[in-house]
C-alpha cells in the first residue's frame, strides 16, 4: 500500500483529526491531532491490511519560530512491507502528547529519551523520567535555544587552556622557593660529627 | 542514584540489590544494571544508561554535512561503515545525488567486511562472558586480518570514514583483490572449525540454549533489530526486504532462528544467526569483487553541501540490526536535525522486562547474546 493510501484510510476513518499529506518533500508526512494520536495509532495497527507493527523511529523536531515541538513517527509494516509518517504538533510551552506506548513497547524508551533531550511529557507513560542525563539535569539540550549551564554539581564543564595553568604553577613554585643560603665563610671549617654516645 | 534505588526497587527481607556494572567487562563498556536478587535469581534488572552520552546528535546540528560524517564512526566504533553508510545515504536523499555503481559496490564490499569483524567481537566477547577464553583469542586473531584488509583500504582500523557523500573516498588499493580471496577462502574453513570447536560445544550449548527467550511478537512489540530479531524467527533483513545500494545484485540467504537446541529466540539462536551471517558476508564480499563494475568512486557533489528544505529518513542493516538516519534540512548548510535510530537502544530497553527469573550468571549471556554496544545506546 502506498502512502497515500494508508492516508486517505486514515482520514476515512478519523476525518479532520488527520491533516493532509506534506506536499512532497522526499518523506511526506500527516499531522495528527495529538488527542487522536493513540487511537490513530492503535488503528494503524491492528487494522488487516494496514498492520503497522514496527515503530521504527520516534523523536522530536523543535521550533522555535513557530512556537511548536513536533513529535515525529516513523511507522513500517513487516508484513506489508509500507510505511507511514506522522507528526504530533505541541505547544512548545508546554509540550504534552499522549503516550503511544500501549501500542508498541518499543516506544516505552524512545518517549523517555524525547522527553529527556525536549521536554515533552507523555501522558499514559508507564515510567517517564529521565533516561541518558541525570535525573536532576536542568534544561533539555535538543532544544534550539538550550544554554549549556556552567557545570554540573561544582564539576566546571570549560577549562581554561592547561599550558596557562602550568605556567601560572611555576610562577607560584618560583615565589615561593627560599632564598639561596648566603654562600659560608671560607675560613670556619665545618663543624665536626658529634661522637656517639658510650653505653 | 541513591534516588532511583529507593524509587524502583522494593526490598523484602532476603533479597539483595546487587550493582552489575559500569566496569564489569560484560557490560562491554558502560553500562550500569541495578539488579534487584533473591538468591541466585533476579527478581529484576534495571539498565541505566547514559555514560558515554557525547550528544552527538548536537554536534550534527552545529557542523556542516560533510563535517559530521567523522563523527558518525563514533556511533558504533565496531561497525563504524555502517553508521557512515546510513548517514550518507541519507544526505544523498536529500541533495538528490545518484551514487556511481562503483562506489556503491565498494560500499557493499567494505560494509560486508566490517559486518564480519564486528560478528567476530560479537561472539568472541560472548564466549569470553560466559567464561571460555580462548574463543576471544581466535576471532580477535581473524579480526586482526579483517583489520589490516580495511586499513589498506581506507588507512583506518576502527574509526574508518571511508564514506563519503557520493561515493567513497577510496579505489581499491593494487593486489588487495587477490588480499581479501586469500583471506575469504581460509575465513569459510575457519567457520567450520569455530563450529565444531565452539558453537557445537555441549557447555556452551548448555550456557545459551532456553536462556532468555525472546519470542517473535514481542521482539517486533520491542522493536529489535538485525540478528536480535532473527533470531527470533522473523525472516527479515533491510538488504534483501528493502534494498539499498548494490544488494539488489547479490544472492544470499538471510539466517533465522530455528531453535536448534532449545526454544526459538534464546540465547543460542541468536548467537548462531551471527555466525550463519558471518558466511553470508563472505559469499556476498566473492560477488561483489568478482562484478565490480569500472567507473567513477565518487558522484559529482557542489563543494558547498546545501541541500533544499525537506527531511529524509534513511535505513540500512548495520551489524548490529536496522539503523535509521533521519535527516531534516531547513536549506542552510547545516542540518536542522539529525537523529541516529540505532539497533542497541531498543535492545537494551527489552532487558528490564525479560530479566525477571532470570539466573544472575544468564543476564551476563543475554547482554552478550543482543551485542549491545554502549555508544550505540548513548550516542
Amino acid at each position: 500500500m502506498t502512502v497515500n493510501e494508508i492516508h486517505e484510510r486514515l482520514q476515512a476513518q478519523f476525518g479532520e483529526a488527520v491533516g493532509p499529506l506534506s506536499e512532497p518533500k522526499l518523506d511526506a508526512f500527516a499531522v495528527v491531532k495529538a488527542q487522536k494520536i493513540v487511537e490513530v495509532a492503535r488503528f494503524l495497527k491492528e487494522t488487516p491490511g494496514l498492520e503497522l507493527d514496527h515503530c521504527n523511529d520516534l523523536t522530536a523536531l523543535d521550533w522555535p519560530a513557530r512556537n511548536v515541538i513536533e513529535v515525529v513517527y516513523h511507522l513500517f509494516s513487516y508484513g506489508h512491507r509500507h510505511g507511514i509518517v506522522l507528526k504530533v504538533e505541541a505547544d512548545r510551552a508546554n509540550p504534552v502528547v499522549p503516550s503511544v506506548e500501549g501500542v508498541w513497547k518499543a516506544a516505552n524508551w524512545m518517549e523517555r529519551e524525547c522527553y529527556d533531550m525536549f521536554g515533552v511529557t507523555f501522558t499514559g507513560h508507564p515510567d517517564l523520567r529521565r533516561l541518558l542525563l541525570p535525573d536532576d539535569w536542568q534544561g533539555f539540550p535538543l532544544r534550539k535555544d538550550y544554554q549549556e549551564a556552567g557545570g554540573y554539581h561544582g564539576i566546571p564543564n570549560t577549562r581554561e587552556n592547561p599550558l596557562v595553568e602550568l605556567r601560572r604553577l611555576d610562577e607560584k613554585r618560583r615565589a615561593e622557593r627560599p632564598a639561596p643560603p648566603p654562600p659560608p665563610a671560607a675560613s670556619t671549617p665545618p663543624a665536626a660529627p658529634a661522637e656517639p654516645a658510650k653505653a | 542514584m541513591e534516588k532511583l534505588i529507593l524509587r524502583r526497587v522494593d526490598h523484602a527481607g532476603e533479597e539483595m540489590l546487587l550493582n552489575f556494572g559500569p566496569q564489569h567487562p560484560s557490560t562491554h563498556g558502560v553500562i550500569n544494571f541495578l539488579v534487584d536478587t533473591d538468591g541466585e535469581v533476579m527478581k529484576k534488572a534495571i539498565p541505566d544508561i547514559g555514560y558515554l552520552h557525547r550528544a552527538l546528535e548536537k554536534i550534527g546540528e552545529s557542523t556542516g554535512y560533510p563535517g559530521f560524517m567523522p563523527y558518525t564512526d563514533r556511533i558504533d566504533y565496531v561497525a563504524a561503515m555502517f553508521a557512515n553508510e546510513g548517514y550518507a545515504i541519507a544526505v544523498e536523499r536529500l541533495l538528490k545525488v545518484e551514487v556511481p555503481p562503483r562506489a556503491q559496490w565498494l560500499r557493499a564490499i567494505a560494509c560486508e567486511l566490517c559486518r564480519i569483524a564486528s560478528h567476530l567481537v560479537s561472539t568472541g566477547t560472548m564466549a569470553s562472558d560466559i567464561g571460555a577464553t580462548t574463543p576471544l583469542v581466535h576471532a580477535l586473531r581473524e579480526r586482526e586480518t579483517v583489520n589490516d584488509l580495511i586499513e589498506a583500504l581506507c588507512g583506518a582500523r576502527l574509526t574508518y570514514n571511508y564514506l563519503r557523500i557520493g561515493g567513497v573516498a577510496f579505489d581499491l588499493p593494487e593486489g588487495w583483490r587477490d588480499r581479501v580471496l586469500k583471506f575469504l577462502d581460509h575465513f569459510d574453513t575457519m567457520l567450520v572449525e569455530w563450529d565444531r570447536l565452539i558453537t557445537f560445544n555441549t557447555i556452551y550449548i548448555r550456557r545459551l540454549a532456553n536462556v532468555a527467550v525472546i519470542g517473535k511478537e514481542q521482539a517486533i512489540d520491542y522493536g529489535l533489530v538485525g540478528p536480535n530479531l532473527r533470531g527470533s524467527g522473523m525472516d527479515w533483513d533491510v538488504r534483501r526486504d528493502v534494498p539499498y545500494g548494490a544488494y539488489p545484485n547479490f544472492k544470499f540467504e538471510v539466517p533465522i532462528g530455528r531453535g536448534k537446541y532449545g526454544t526459538v529466540g534464546d540465547a543460542f539462536d541468536r548467537y548462531y544467526v551471527r555466525v550463519l551471517e558471518m558466511m553470508e558476508s563472505s559469499k556476498i564480499v566473492r560477488q561483489a569483487l568478482e562484478s565490480l563494475p569500472e567507473g567513477e568512486i565518487v558522484a559529482k557533489v557542489p563543494r558547498k553541501v546545501k541541500p533544499e528544505a525537506g527531511e529524509a529518513f534513511s535505513r540500512v542493516e548495520s551489524a548490529r540490526g536496522e539503523m535509521a538516519y533521519y535527516v531534516v534540512s531547513d536549506g542552510t548548510e547545516k542540518a536542522y536535525r539529525v537523529r541516529a535510530r540505532t539497533g542497541s537502544f531498543t535492545a537494551m530497553g527489552i532487558i528490564e522486562d525479560i530479566s525477571p527469573g532470570l539466573m544472575v550468571a544468564d543476564l551476563v549471556a543475554l547482554i552478550a547474546s543482543i551485542d549491545v554496544v554502549a555508544p550505540e545506546i548513548d550516542r
